[in-house]
């Protein structure tokens, strides 16, 4: 029998609200990622993308389905041994920062929770890991542009050695340039440590630049799987992603009368 | 010349961005929130005032020229300036200027021990009822609720009536007055904080409870709360006095300034001395925790900072 | 050629800090007729500054400089806030980014529409409600007579977003700047918005100034691109030569995007040169 897949979503559903207000943000979706593999979640503002990384990590409830790592179904209640094999990185770098910590005391806190030894040293090499002069080490995040925030962000997120990392737009908020710098970091990353990506996002050449394997998402619906090269060739089944790979292709001046 | 390194200057020390050490991290917060602080010159004039009343307090034996309660009938209710007198005597002959000096660390007294004891209660409870929400949540609010319903200077008067009258049983009845409002400030910062990203990843951490509360809301409430503990304290001084002026608080013969005008209120409009001097007392000091908090509140106000 | 609707000269915004002055923009020079002209830049690179200069929205204590700032021949520099006020909104009108935070969120949008409309005169309640309507319909709007009564918040993005544009152009502006108009917006809702916009300019002719940070969709969207880079415009090209870009800077934001089918080998990344902020 082969090895499980290091994360797998089964007929995963989320609601939100109760009565008339019910919203059921995550409809039955399911996914595998095998270890080490890179898998992209790929769809608009409502999709409920986003809501699927949330609810693996135990930030939205689950109504429906399950969620297993390696094999073993998740519980109600997330671990703290879940939280040493599951990171996150969220969207927003201004956000995902506590405005009054220095980067070290973000790095050092999960250390600290994990009872991890040589603290110092370990967070001086996740800030050269991530690219980030150890100089940066007693700023406050206001003082970081938005890609170095970013950067620390992902630091954090490595620090605690996990498997998998969640990724939430994690370039949405950031220059075209930047972006390119921090998607180099996250593939040199993954490359060096093995590591296990759902990459959530709204761009489609991002996705494809990133992830081995995609997910089109609509309205809390897969609506297709897509496997590496699909969307260069063209190679979709559903309308609505022919739909979404025109859009991102930029404006069509409609032909001049 | 390259490669010898001079040590920094205390000024370069303070300037540069890229901190060496924690302690260097936090001093240059300090030092740069000073910097705007002491760029406002009412919030100086309402320091001023402050340090002034600490002085007072601490070195009232030297400062004040007569005993505080040496009684001397003969030399009654005497204007300002009377015989070395700088404010006048009392009712009872007692040097009024001395009995302000004295006065100033009753005042003292009752400032800090409230300041220690309403806004840390109030910090608790405000952030634990905002970060687990439900029923705790419920619960603490609406205890909350029943001592705000309250109006202050009869709920004081209710716990001193129960306790005893006493400078410190008047400290106790103003702090249990006090905390609602603290829990309230904390419990609607505590909402704000409480959905954002870096509570979301402090979770994903492992983080626990405890933890979360303490070390990442309790940091975003306490900006609030501390301008709200300045401001409110020329209202904690009022009831204070207030007390003391109802004869529930300091007890005669300690000079208290609430309680000094009490007794001068008799002699009003004959001997406006006796009354009003303490009443000034009051006003200024109020006035300077006033100015020192509506400052601190540009200073420390997260939404400002973040900018 | 005949005279541009809107030149600039030498404009520059400074403001000044504690830490001394700040120059967002440095001494730019363009001109901008009836046609669509994208300025596209990174964060910080003046853009949208540029775009609030032109109508004045700088607040000290920035300060705005220009050896020339003309609109269809009227000098915009120091003109009173008065008349300033009768060209914004009703010959140069602007779209912002989020329609959340530029709509008024107390108001209806019928309300909103009919204020824009008294900017100038006081046209019958009837007539302003038709023209409201007609605006609407413009925007590919389907169901204008619910939009008209229905708060902001009871809209989606892109709605709000029509709303916003119809409000900002039911005055018949001849120059509208647009800033990041559509980045807020999902791929596919941003495509009608920009189809609405490009009919707009065809039909009536009018200017159109698109500030965004998304060199790809300028370059398919605009005619003409200039590209800032910290306070400085170091090139401008016909969009459809983008791909010939001579500027390093220009042709290292086009490269470091991913495309579809790029591979996942490392993305060129920008150099940055200080030259760049000279030249």
């Amino acid at each position: 029998m082969s090895a499980p897949p290091r994360i797998e979503v089964e007929n995963l559903s989320v609601v939100f609200g109760e009565g008339a207000r019910r919203v059921l943000a995550v409809d039955s979706v399911s996914c595998r990622v095998e270890p080490g593999a890179s898998c992209g979640l790929v769809g608009e503002s409502g999709s409920g993308k986003s809501t699927v990384l949330r609810a693996i990590c135990g930030l939205a409830p689950i109504a429906g389905g399950r969620v297993l790592l390696d094999g073993q179904p998740l519980e109600r209640r997330r671990s703290k041994a879940f939280t040493r094999q599951v990171q996150m990185v969220f969207q927003d770098p201004y956000g995902s920062l506590h405005p009054r910590h220095t980067i070290d005391r973000i790095l050092s806190e999960p250390l600290a929770i994990h009872r991890f030894p040589r603290t110092d040293h370990r967070v001086t090499q996740a800030l050269s890991d991530v690219g980030l002069d150890p100089a940066f080490r007693f700023r406050l995040p206001h003082q970081l542009s938005g890609g170095q925030r970013q950067r620390v962000a992902i630091a954090r997120a490595l620090i605690l050695e996990p498997t998998v990392v969640l990724l939430d737009e994690p370039t949405s908020a950031l220059d075209a340039s930047i972006q390119a710098e921090i998607l180099n970091l996250l593939s040199r990353l993954r490359r060096e440590r093995a590591l296990t990506y759902l990459f959530v996002s709204h761009d489609l050449a991002v996705i494809d630049h990133m992830c081995d394997r995609l997910l089109v998402m609509q309205g809390g619906r897969a609506v297709e799987e897509l496997g590496k090269g699909a969307l260069a060739s063209g190679d979709v089944s559903s309308d609505y992603t022919r739909t979404l790979m025109k859009a991102s292709a930029g404006f069509v001046r409609p032909a001049a009368v | 010349m390259s490669g010898v390194q001079t040590p920094p200057t205390i000024r370069e020390w303070f300037a540069t961005d890229t901190p060496r050490s924690r302690f260097q991290a936090r001093s240059i917060a300090f030092w740069n929130a000073w910097q705007t602080l002491s760029s406002n010159w009412l919030a100086m004039i309402g320091l001023g005032i402050i340090v002034l009343l600490v002085l007072m307090a601490v070195f009232a034996p030297w400062i004040a020229t007569h005993p505080p309660n040496a009684q001397n009938l003969p030399g009654r209710l005497n204007p300002p300036g009377w015989e070395g007198h700088l404010l006048g005597t009392d009712e009872l002959g007692r040097d009024v200027f001395s009995r302000i000096v004295y006065g100033a660390r009753v005042t003292l007294y009752i400032v800090a021990l409230v300041a220690v004891t309403a806004p840390v209660f109030g910090l608790i409870v405000g952030t634990v009822a905002g970060t687990l929400g439900g029923w705790t949540d419920r619960i603490l609010m609406r205890i909350t609720d029943i001592f705000l319903a309250f109006p202050r200077l009869i709920l004081a008067m209710a716990f001193v009536a129960a306790l005893g009258p006493g400078i410190f049983n008047a400290v106790l009845a103003i702090a249990l007055t006090a905390w609602p409002a603290y829990a309230r400030v904390a419990r609607a910062e505590t909402l704000t904080v409480r959905g954002s990203d870096y509570i979301a990843a402090a979770r994903l951490q492992g983080a626990g409870t405890f933890r979360i509360i303490t070390g990442h809301v309790m940091p975003m409430c306490l900006s609030s709360v501390i301008v709200r503990v300045t401001l409110d304290m020329a209202g904690i001084i009022l009831t204070a006095a207030g007390l003391g002026f109802l004869g529930l608080g300091a007890q005669p013969p300690q000079a208290e300034w609430g309680a000094m005008i009490s007794t001068g209120r008799q002699y009003l409009l004959s001997h406006w001395w006796v009354a009003t001097i303490p009443g000034i007392a009051i006003l200024t000091v109020s006035l300077g925790f006033n100015l020192l908090g509506d400052a601190l509140r540009d200073v420390l106000d997260p939404r400002a900072a973040t900018k | 050629m005949t005279e541009p609707l809107l030149s600039v000269r030498d404009l520059s915004v400074t403001f000044d800090t504690r830490r001394g002055p700040f120059h967002a923009v440095r001494a730019i020079s363009f001109d901008v007729g009836r046609e669509r002209v994208g300025i596209v830049g990174e964060s910080g690179s003046g853009k949208s500054m540029t775009g609030r200069a032109i109508l004045s929205l700088i607040r000290p204590p920035g300060r705005v400089e220009a050896s020339r700032l003309t609109f269809d021949g009227t000098d915009l520099r120091n003109l009173p806030e008065r008349q300033m006020r009768r060209v914004r909104g009703r010959r140069i009108s602007m779209v912002m980014q989020d329609p959340r935070y530029s709509l008024n969120p107390v108001m209806t949008v019928g309300r909103q529409i009919a204020e824009a409309l008294r900017v100038h005169g006081r046209p019958p309640r009837d007539e302003i409600r038709r023209r409201s309507l007609d605006m609407l319909t413009e925007v590919q709007i389907r169901d204008p007579e619910r939009v008209l009564a229905a708060y902001p918040h009871e809209l989606s993005g892109g709605m709000g977003q029509r709303v916003m544009i119809a409000m900002m152009t039911v005055t018949e502006p001849e120059l509208l700047i647009a800033d990041e108009p559509t980045s807020a917006l999902d791929v596919t809702v941003q495509l009608e918005v920009l189809r609405i916009l490009d009919d707009l300019v065809r039909r009536r002719g009018m200017g159109l100034i698109f500030i965004s940070h998304d060199l790809r969709l300028v370059s398919t969207f605009c005619d003409r691109v200039l590209v800032m880079y910290r306070g400085r415009i170091v090139e401008e090209i016909e969009a459809q030569q983008l791909a010939e870009a001579q500027h390093p800077y220009t042709q290292g934001l086009l490269n470091c995007l991913p495309r579809i089918g790029g591979g996942q080998g490392d993305l060129p990344t920008l150099q940055r040169q200080d030259a760049w902020s000279h030249a």
